[in-house]
């Protein structure tokens, strides 16, 4: 059937909102209409949600000890959220980063700590190199699965990550522990002194400057190199790759692994940075969040940045939150789950995903 | 009685505590992925169940009232899932996860005042009454909820081959197309095996939080929710499959409690990943190179 004159005239009398428009506006109006749905919840528990709002943004972005706070929590974050964008560009939805960011962990001290005494700061750097080929190769082994076997990666990462952080509790509590850590098993510290320092004019330590690089990287990589590119096209249509002789899987294994990498490297740089040891605290939930995190970018590498920031600081305000109006720390866990509920449901809105 | 009986007892008894919830969410996931839908949110659910049910109990001093509370809200969190699923190009897994932490949010949010009070507990059938041996006694101490869990198990299996409605919840489920050609409505059919689905995660909550462990606090879910995504792999999409699979998941969880209590300390946390091995070398088994997973609905994301 012809569209009719009239059809056409009413059709450019209300032109379509352009998509460069739509891919801002309905990402924001999602995130006012998460913020809204938290403030009447924060009303029908009997609290006043302007104070609510206000304290978050005290907690998380008002000072310098706040963004302080809010930046440790984005750096690991960050490397999370890369290690879902990743994998998510080939099609794939690998949701185990907290048990690749463990054995990053793991990984990191086992290296570090030994080589400390003949490497110097050389140790750091074998530490991290470490954490990322422990989290690479857990990941890897989930694109290998999906690729040679079929085996869905949403599900096999998750029984991965399972065993990795039973894998971890193991050695921390046995063969790596420390015998000095009597209450909290943890594995052998660095000395303070020989940890990854402090950004200079910041109170953060370099693993947030690193996981920017990362997603910067990483964006470069997706819109520019050709890797990156096949990665697209193996994610987008996996018929056309494999008839234009794209390797399809190991395009996915190579994707995982890099994912694998990043959660690796989060976990390393917690050990390196801020615990020193690889021990239960270093398990935050970091990997599950940086799912949330990548969801909300859109699997943008350089979008990560700035989500991972707004939940790490939000995260934040949860102390200030419990203290001040007495809210339990879930609070923050609401607002996050609010925010993440209503990005998914305006990608109704948008026009199609173009890849 | 000597040590290699008594670990298995532990572990016969552990199978059947451990496994209810886990029945029931795969359960309720089975129906949903039935409709061709995935539900990664029932961990959610089941948790925000668990605080409902507890917190219901601890007013009304009916377990009861507590389990209908539970299944209440899973029903809400189930619609949801599936109403904000069949919104255009919104992905379920997503929804899933995003619903896995704003069900965790309430639950720990609403949940606080309720760590320290204690509310009556689901009664328990003492099948092994019959016996000297206390340690099989104790492991025979079957709750209700095991054997109702049970019985749906039989019944969903007939339902899906000889009912109207569970034929109509297959063809949804295998084929959108040919569902639409024959004048079934997709959408609300798949809507309502999800909120169906989230009624049983809800349920599978308020065991873990009114008979085993018995109470609430922020650690009581392990991970079944999600782990109701790959028993029903497991499972094959069989609701009698899925009675099985949370037996044998439930069995390898024990063994490594049932170990420690005759003094094996020895690789505890390693046998905690036993369960996990188990279900990727069965999901390996069950899958080839050349053919999709066996048994799975046609219209699953998850599968294709």
């Amino acid at each position: 059937m012809g569209s009719t004159p009239d059809a056409v005239v009413s059709a450019r009398r209300t032109p379509p909102p352009s998509e460069a428009v739509l891919r801002w506006v309905v990402p924001l109006g999602s995130i006012a209409a998460g913020l809204l749905a938290f403030g009447a919840f924060v009303l029908a528990i009997g609290h006043d949600p302007t104070e609510v709002y206000s304290t978050i943004y005290e907690g998380g972005f008002a000072t310098a000890f706040a963004w302080n706070n809010t930046l440790l929590r984005a750096a690991p974050l960050i490397l999370a959220g890369l290690a879902v964008a990743i994998p998510a560009q080939a099609g794939l939805v690998v949701i185990g980063g907290e048990g690749a960011l463990a054995l990053g962990a793991l990984c990191a001290s086992a290296a570090a700590v030994p080589l400390l005494p003949t490497l110097g700061a050389g140790a750091l750097l074998a530490g991290a190199l470490a954490g990322m080929a422990g989290g690479a190769a857990w990941f890897a082994l989930v694109g290998v699965l999906r690729a040679h076997r079929g085996l869905n990666e949403t599900i096999t990462s998750l029984l991965l990550s399972y065993i990795a952080i039973a894998v971890f509790n193991h050695t921390v509590e046995g063969p790596l522990r420390d015998p000095s850590s009597l209450n909290k098993p943890s594995t052998l510290p660095l000395p303070p002194q020989s940890m990854l320092g402090a950004i200079p004019g910041l109170d953060v330590h370099w693993g947030l400057a690193i996981g920017v690089l990362a997603c910067a990287v990483a964006q470069l990589a997706l819109s520019r190199g050709t890797g990156g590119f096949a990665l697209r096209v193996a994610g987008g249509n996996p018929r056309a790759a494999l008839l234009v002789g794209l390797p399809v899987g190991a395009l996915i294994v190579v994707g995982c692994a890099l994912g694998g990498a990043a959660a690796g490297l989060a976990g390393a740089i917690e050990v390196i940075a801020v615990h020193g040891a690889a021990s239960a605290s270093v398990l935050a939930g970091y990997g599950t969040l940086g799912i949330l995190v990548a969801f909300m970018a859109r699997q943008q590498p350089l979008a990560i940045v700035p989500v991972a920031i707004l939940m790490g600081g939000i995260s934040a305000a949860g102390s200030l939150l419990q203290r001040r109006l007495e809210l339990p720390d879930a609070t923050t866990m609401v607002l996050q789950g609010l925010l993440f509920v209503a990005i998914l449901a305006g990608e109704a809105l948008l026009p199609r995903a173009r890849r | 009685m000597d040590a290699v009986t008594t670990v298995l007892i532990a572990v016969l008894g552990g199978a059947i505590r451990v496994s209810t919830p886990f029945l029931f969410v795969s359960l309720g996931e089975c129906i949903t992925e039935k409709s061709g839908r995935i539900n990664l949110g029932l961990e959610g659910t089941m948790v925000f169940g668990a605080m409902s049910a507890y917190a219901i109990a601890y007013h009304s001093g009916s377990p009861w009232l507590g389990v209908l509370a539970a299944a209440a809200a899973g029903v809400g969190f189930g619609a949801v899932h599936g109403l904000l699923c069949s919104l255009p190009r919104v992905n379920d897994t997503a929804v899933g996860i995003s619903l896995i932490v704003l069900g965790l949010g309430l639950a720990f949010f609403l949940g606080r005042d309720y760590v320290q009070p204690t509310a009556p507990r689901l009664p328990s059938i003492p099948l092994g009454s019959w016996s000297e041996n206390p340690a099989l006694r104790a492991a025979l101490q079957i709750n209700v909820l095991f054997v109702i869990g049970l019985a749906l198990a039989v019944v969903l299996h007939w339902a899906f081959r000889n009912t109207r409605w569970g034929l109509r919840v297959r063809t949804v489920g295998d084929s959108a197309d040919a569902a639409r050609a024959l004048g079934l409505p997709v959408v609300r059919t798949r809507v309502l095996a999800t909120a169906l689905g989230g009624c049983l995660g809800g349920v599978g909550g308020a065991y873990l939080s009114l008979y085993y462990p018995g109470s609430w606090n922020e650690s009581l879910s392990s991970g079944q929710g999600v782990m109701a995504v790959a028993l029903v792999i497991f499972a094959r999409w069989s609701p009698l499959g899925c009675f099985r699979a949370s037996l044998i998941f439930g069995g390898a969880s024990s063994i490594g409690p049932a170990l420690q209590a005759v003094g094996i300390q020895a690789g505890y946390h390693l046998w905690n990943a036993a369960p996990y091995v188990l279900t990727l070398a069965i999901m390996l088994i069950g899958t080839s190179t050349s053919r999709a997973t066996i048994g799975a609905p046609g219209e699953l994301s998850m599968t294709r």
